[in-house]
This record gives C-alpha cells, structure tokens and sequence, in this order.
C-alpha cells in the first residue's frame, strides 16, 4: 500500500518540479544575466538605484495595500451577515458567480459603465451633479481592482466564521459580555485565521495587476507588473523583467510569512483552548 | 481506491474523445497536408479576409493565419523557433534588428514579377537597403487625431500644439515609449533617432510637462474611446486613425509639418519558413495592384503601391491625412534599431514619464 502511495505521488512531484520550482529557478537565474548571458547582478543593482523602480514597488505596495483594506471591509461584513442568512447556499452562489466571467469582460463592462457617455455619468448628470472623468482614476482603479478581489475575500471569512463553533459566543454573552465585546474579543480573532487567508488571496494578486492598470487605470496607475511586461515584449532585457519578477515574489514571501506565522501560533492557542473547554 | 481508479480512467477517456474531436475538427477545417501550407504571421485584422480566400481558391495553398500586437512579441516567437512561420509582417525598426540576428531568408526580386508596381519611393529604405529582405506592405505616420466638436484644426497643427494648458487632462497617448518620446524629440528640432543622453533627457523634461494634459496611455482602446468622444484629441498611427475616421466623421487626423515617424510594414520570410514557393507565392499576390488596392480599402493604411494607388477611389487617392502632400513626406523619419542599450533607455525615460505626477 505504502509503494502504491508513492507511486500516485509521482505527478505531483513531477507537476511541482517542472511548473513551480524549474521556472522560479530560471527566473532566478535570469535576473543574475545580462543580454549576453554573463551573470551579473548590474540588475539588481539598477533596480536599487533607480527612484523609478523604488517609487513603482511603493506603488504596488501602496494599491494592493488599499485594495486589500477596502475589499476588508466590505468582505467582513458580508461574510457576517451572510452566515446568519438562510439561504446560505444561494447568496454563496451568487457571491462566486462574477468570478465566472472573464476578467477581461469585467474590466470592459466597467469601461462601459465609467466612460463619459456611460451609465454612471447618465446617472450623475440626472441627479445634477453633472458628468465628471471617472475612468483612469484611482478611483475608478481601486473599485474595479476591489470588486475582482472581493470574492476571494469573502469566502475565506465565511469559511472561518461557518467553523466558528456557536458555544463561545453564546458563552461570551452568559458571561455579560456586550455584543461588541464579543465580536472584538471572541468571534474576531477566532475568525483572524480567515482573514488572513484572505488578505493573502487578495494582497499577492494585487502587487502585479497589470491588465487593470492599463484598462482602467490608462496607465496612470503604474505597479511592478507595467515594468516586467515593458521588459519582455518591448525592451527585451528579459534580465531586468526577472529581476523585478524575483522582486515581486520576494514581497509576497514577507506577506505570506507575515500572516502564517502567527496563524500557526494562534491554533496551538485554539487547540490549548479546546482541551481547556 | 476502486473509485479513484474509476474517476481516473473516465477523465482519461474523455481526454481522448476530446482528442479524437478536436482532431476531427481541425482536418474538417483545413484538410491540409504539411506541404501546401503558408503559415502567416501577421498583426491582427491587418488583411482582407476575402484576399486570403482567394488567395488559397487560386494558388490551392492553404493559409495558417496567426496573429501578434507587438514587433517585439513576433521576435521573441520566430527568435524560439517553437512555429516555422513562412511569412510575417514586421516593422521597419525590427526587420533591422531581424536582420542583425539573423532571422531572415534574402528575397530574390526576379521571383517577384509584381513588385514593379512599388512605389520607389517608399523602397530602398534604410532599415533594409535594396529591398534584400523586405517587401513593402502599408506605409504610415504618427499624427494627432482630434474631434472638430471641441478642438479647432487650427488648434493642432504642430506637435508644441499638445502642451497647451487648454488640453489639461484631454489627451490620449499611444503606449509607446519610441512614437511619444520621438513626437517630442520633433518638437523640439531633434532626429526622432536621438542617442544622445542630454537631448534625450532634455526631451524626457519636456514630456514630463506633457503628464498634466494625458488623460491616459493606451494601445487599441484609443479606437473606441475617440469614436465614443471620451476624450477631444490622441496622439495615434494613421492606420488606426483611418479606422476611427470611419466611424466617426467629427474625426479628422494631422501630420505636423514639422516632421513625424514614418512607418512600414514590410513582408519577410523568416529562417524558420518552411514553404518558401507559397511565401513567394503569397507576396506577388499581394502586389498585385488589384489585389493590393482591395487590401487598401479594407485595411485603411496607405499602400506603397503605385499601380494600386490609381485604382483607389480619388476619395481615397487624394486625402492628405494619409497620403501626405510630398513636401510633409520628405520630413518623415523612420525608425532606426537604436540597438538594446538605448531602446531601454527610451523605455526607462518613457516609464518616468508614465510615474510622473504634478
């Protein structure tokens, strides 16, 4: 049985090898070349001497920094209230449903809607406010990047808040706690391991959104992701792209360590707490 | 365990029905063998489709039509090798750079009896003198395209014309980091093929000034959002100009006297073709002045064609936006490969350009 195990293991260490490890590794190696294919680390060099470069990262850092925050605090309340609907199953539906569609189709819809002959104009010049430039905003950036991202929030949260087991809460309020104090000391952080997902579902897609700068932004919103797509098709210094790409997975490295960490520490907790109740 | 098996041979049998199918489907489609094939790389919407038709009725070749958006995206593709395209369509700049590389198969003209019918002014061009690699394909400008309901002609008649203060926040820009630092390099007096680093940071200064006019920096949107009026004036390629013209007649496009880019696509036959008879079939076709004329109105772009220029409609023939009066035409300047160290250079002053905020 145990030979059979190992031998149904073997696609996925071949899957991991060749489409997960074997390319991070190129990039690796790519972003320590030159045109010529020296090795070099001029890249790395230019990138941290270029205010270019250090502004853009800030950028990234910054709007997937809001994008994550704003798709929050939608997201938590939803997941909330929607886990004390009935019918659970429905809204849940109709939540993932926009992640059908194509990203592209969404981004045009928007076009659509924000353009100066568009819906939301119509709408303003009604109620007398008159037409104004919503598209290549960071409003209209922030918005459409947070409406994308929110499924991805949402779900992770529910998920948590489903699992939360009814008994504490209930217990909290035996106790004479206010409804806000429960919700701030118990459902909150019992329900952290959910956001934390979340924010990891939503932050790392966010530092490289490039398609959406460029659509709705107009490129006036420019991340990481302009610069590592201007490298490989335009100026072909496929050794800078990868710098910047090796950049980008470094930045989610910190995210992902800076919301697991804790989370581990955080269910030895919960599982101290369990044995205790 | 038994489910799992059975889950997974059902999985696998339907990937072979989906096989087969697909299979089924693409011999339906072409019934092509390996030899009367043409695989043509082209940019998209760049072509009759009613040509390509007749094209294969006439010569019984069968044509694979792919499509690129970039000069640089086709390199990369014909660079790895991974489809032995017979025929692509480059520009001026790249079929320079093809060539330094070593991507590209000579062309014998004696094997071409239409290519007298090239205008001879648009031949022996720098980025390929003598025609040895290229045909002609479409010639074009860079220019400004306004809507008469806002903006007056008289209002954009030169490049300088785009800072006015009136424009704030008005204008489009095509997202390329030659044809934006090239216009305001014309604007001030430079060669758009400037590779000296003062004159291309003083340009890089002045295009900072520009970011409070730019509503946005866009590639093919810029279509749409000029024939939806969501901004007065761009900054485009005359091809894609024409396009707009069409669907919106308030539309009208200039070439700035005092100079601007000009463009040509040019057919090739990269190393990796396969069916060189076909690609030299295919390109003598497209001379044809009838064939190349019919291509012309489709497309919109301005032939290099002489014979198929007198068989445009005089509409056609004799508007100035895209085929500018000589005197404009002898300022125009084509790109040179400016080679990879200053190309990134355009790129890194052109993404300043694109961060800068007042």
């Amino acid at each position: 049985m145990k030979k059979s195990k190992q031998f149904f293991m073997v696609p996925y260490f071949l899957w991991i090898a060749l489409f997960v490890v074997a390319p991070l590794l190129l990039i690796l190696y790519q972003s320590f070349t030159d045109g010529q294919g020296h090795f070099t680390v001029r890249n790395y060099l230019t990138y941290g001497s270029s205010s270019v470069y250090l502004k853009m990262s800030l950028n990234s850092l910054w709007y997937a920094f809001l994008i994550t925050v704003i798709t929050l605090l939608v997201s938590y309340p939803a997941a909330y209230i929607l886990s004390r609907l009935k019918h659970q199953q429905l809204w849940l539906l109709l939540i993932i449903l926009p992640t059908w569609i194509n990203l592209l189709l969404k981004a045009y819809a928007f076009i659509g809607l924000f353009s100066r002959a568009g819906a939301v104009n119509h709408f303003l010049m009604f109620i007398g406010i008159g037409p104004k430039q919503i598209l290549f905003s960071d409003f209209s950036f922030l918005l459409v990047a947070s409406y994308i991202e929110i499924p991805f929030m949402i779900l992770p949260i529910y998920n948590a808040i489903v699992q939360l087991d009814p008994a504490l809460p209930n217990a909290s309020r035996d106790l004479g706690a206010s409804p806000w104090q429960t919700f701030r000391l118990v459902t909150f952080p019992l329900t952290l391991s959910g956001v934390k997902a979340g924010v990891q579902a939503v932050f790392i897609p966010s530092l490289s959104l490039f398609m959406l700068t460029r659509l709705i932004g107009g490129n006036r919103v420019i991340t990481l992701g302009t610069a590592i797509e201007e490298h490989f098709l335009t100026t072909m210094n496929w050794g800078m792209g990868s710098t910047i790409g090796v950049i980008l997975i470094v930045m989610m490295f910190v995210i992902m360590m800076l919301t697991n960490d804790r989370k581990k520490k955080r269910r030895e907790v919960l599982d101290d707490e369990k044995t205790t109740l | 365990m038994k489910k799992i098996l059975m889950m997974m041979a059902s999985i696998l049998a339907l990937c072979g029905v989906l096989f087969l199918t697909s299979k089924q489907l693409s011999a339906q489609a072409g019934a092509t063998t390996q030899a009367n094939t043409l695989n043509l790389y082209n940019w998209g919407d760049y072509i009759d489709p009613g040509l390509i038709k007749k094209f294969e009725k006439q010569t019984g070749y069968h044509v694979q039509y792919e499509t690129f958006d970039s000069n640089e995206a086709m390199f990369t593709k014909i660079k790895q090798g991974g489809t032995a395209y017979d025929l692509a369509i480059p520009s001026d700049y790249m079929i320079e750079k093809m060539k330094k590389a070593n991507l590209l198969l000579p062309i014998d003209q004696k094997k071409l009896p239409n290519f007298k019918y090239l205008d001879q002014h648009f031949l022996d061009q720098s980025f390929d003198r003598g025609n040895r690699y290229s045909v002609p394909y479409f010639w074009g400008t860079l220019g400004i395209i306004y809507n008469d309901q806002q903006v007056s002609a008289s209002e954009v008649q030169h490049w300088n014309d785009l800072w006015a203060p009136k424009w704030q926040n008005e204008l489009m820009l095509v997202d390329s980091a030659r044809d934006i630092l090239g216009m305001t390099l014309i604007s001030q007096g430079q060669s758009v093929n400037t590779t000296a680093t003062t004159t291309l940071n003083q340009a890089s200064h002045k295009l900072d000034q520009l970011s409070i006019n730019v509503k946005a920096i866009v590639a093919d949107e810029i279509k749409t959002y000029m024939i939806q009026e969501e901004a007065p004036l761009a900054v485009t390629w005359s091809g894609e100009a024409a396009e707009m013209i069409d669907q919106n007649e308030h539309l009208h496009y200039v070439v700035p006297s005092e100079g601007s880019n000009a463009w040509y696509d040019n057919m090739v036959i990269p190393k990796t073709a396969k069916h060189q008879r076909a690609a030299y079939a295919f390109i003598d076709f497209m001379l044809d002045p009838k064939n190349a004329a019919q291509n012309a109105e489709y497309v919109g772009y301005a032939t290099p064609n002489k014979a198929a220029k007198a068989l445009l409609p005089k509409k056609i023939r004799q508007d100035q936006q895209f085929y500018p009066p000589l005197k404009t035409i002898e300022k125009l300047e084509v790109y040179q490969d400016l080679g990879a160290q200053k190309v990134e250079q355009y790129n890194d002053l052109f993404l300043k350009f694109k961060m800068y905020r007042q």
